[in-house]
C-alpha cells in the first residue's frame, strides 16, 4: 500500500470529514470527528488491508497520517 | 460456626477454570468448602489451577466448550451437582463495519452457544441435585451499558442473560436458579489482551469513570459467584448483578 492509498483508507474511516481534507501531513488527533470509534475503525482498516496489528498507543504516539503509515510499513 | 455462605458439601462445576475469571472462582470455591470440577481449554493451566485448590475429592476435565462432542463428554464425566459456574469466554473488539463471519461466529459460539448447551445437556441427564445453581459471568457489556467496538461481545453476553431469564422460569419448579454475574472491567488476560490496544494511559483514565476508584479483581466476581452458588440466595433467581465499582452510577 502506497501512501497516498494509505491516506485514501484512512479518509474512507470518517463520515463526515470530507476526503480532499486528509493529506499525508494531517494531524489527525485536530480533527474534530477524532474520537475512539474512528481510532478503532483504524486498528481494524490496518489488520484486514495490511495484516498489522497497531495498538492504541502506536496511534497516540504519531501525529501525522504520514507518521501512523511510516510506524506501520516498518512493522 | 455459622455461615449461610459455606459450600461445604457441594459439587460444582467451574468452566473457564484455567485461567481469570473461572481460575478464581475455581479456588475460591473450594476455600469455601465445595468439592470442584474445573474444567478449560489449557490443560497445564488447568493443572495449576488443580494445584490451588483447597481441600480434597476434586477434578479436572481439559475441555472445548465450544464443541458439542467435548460438552457431551465432560457431562457423561461429571457426577451430580449441586452447582454451575459458567465462566468460559473470549473478547475482541471490532467496529461494526469490520465484524467478520469468523469474529462472530467464534465469538458466539464460545461466550453463548457453549455455556447454554452446557447447561442443555446437564438438565437433560438430570445432574442436578435439588436446590442446584447456575450462575453465568454475563457482563455489564450488552445488557447494561456498551463501549465502542464491543458489540458482538456485548451480543454474545446479551444471549447468555436472556437465556438466564428463560433458564431460571423453567428450571425453578425443580428448584435450581439461575443468575448472572455482570462485571465491568476485570484485570485478567481478556483484559490484558484489549490492552495492547487500550493503553495504561488510557486504563488510567478509565478509573476515573468508577466511584470505587479501581478496576475489578477477580474475587470480587467470584465472590458474588459463591453467594449465588451457597443457601444464601435461595429465593433469588433470575437476576442480573452488576459488579461495577459503580460505574452504572454516573
Amino acid at each position: 500500500m502506497t501512501i497516498d492509498e494509505f491516506v485514501q483508507a484512512f479518509a474512507e474511516e470518517f463520515d463526515e470529514t470530507p476526503a480532499e481534507k486528509f493529506t499525508a501531513e494531517t494531524v489527525y488527533k485536530e480533527l474534530d470527528e477524532w474520537g475512539s470509534l474512528v481510532a478503532l475503525s483504524i486498528i481494524s482498516m490496518v489488520d484486514e488491508q495490511l495484516e498489522k496489528r497497531l495498538t492504541g498507543a502506536d496511534i497516540r504516539s504519531c501525529n501525522t497520517i504520514k507518521d501512523l503509515y511510516e510506524l506501520v510499513i516498518a512493522k | 460456626m455459622y455461615n449461610p455462605y459455606s459450600l461445604k458439601g457441594k459439587t460444582i462445576l467451574v468452566t473457564g477454570a484455567s485461567s481469570g475469571i473461572g481460575q478464581t472462582v475455581a479456588i475460591e470455591c473450594s476455600k469455601m468448602g465445595a468439592t470442584v470440577i474445573i474444567t478449560g481449554r489449557n490443560e497445564a493451566r488447568l493443572n495449576e489451577t488443580f494445584e490451588q485448590l483447597a481441600g480434597t475429592d476434586h477434578s479436572l476435565f481439559p475441555a472445548d466448550l465450544s464443541s458439542y462432542e467435548y460438552i457431551k463428554r465432560l457431562v457423561e464425566f461429571c457426577p451430580k451437582i449441586d452447582g454451575l459456574s459458567n465462566n468460559a469466554g473470549i473478547a475482541k473488539i471490532i467496529p461494526v463495519k469490520y465484524i467478520t463471519e469468523d469474529d462472530l461466529g467464534s465469538i458466539i459460539t464460545t461466550n453463548a452457544m457453549g455455556p447454554i448447551l452446557l447447561t442443555q445437556l446437564l438438565v437433560r441427564k438430570k445432574k442436578f441435585n435439588n436446590n442446584g445453581s447456575i450462575v453465568f459471568t454475563s457482563s455489564l457489556s450488552g445488557v447494561y451499558c456498551v463501549h465502542y467496538g464491543e458489540s458482538i461481545y456485548a451480543a454474545s453476553k446479551g444471549a447468555v442473560s436472556g437465556f438466564a431469564k428463560g433458564a431460571a422460569l423453567e428450571l425453578a419448579s425443580q428448584g435450581i436458579r439461575v443468575n448472572c454475574v455482570n462485571p465491568s472491567i476485570i484485570q485478567t488476560n481478556i483484559f490484558k489482551n484489549e490492552g495492547e490496544i487500550i493503553s495504561e494511559e488510557q486504563m488510567q483514565e478509565k478509573i476515573k469513570n468508577y466511584p470505587l476508584r479501581r478496576l475489578g479483581i477477580t474475587t470480587d466476581v467470584a465472590w458474588a459467584q459463591i453467594f449465588f452458588l451457597s443457601d444464601a440466595s435461595t429465593w433469588i433467581t433470575g437476576v442480573n448483578l452488576p459488579i461495577d465499582g459503580g460505574y452504572t452510577l454516573i
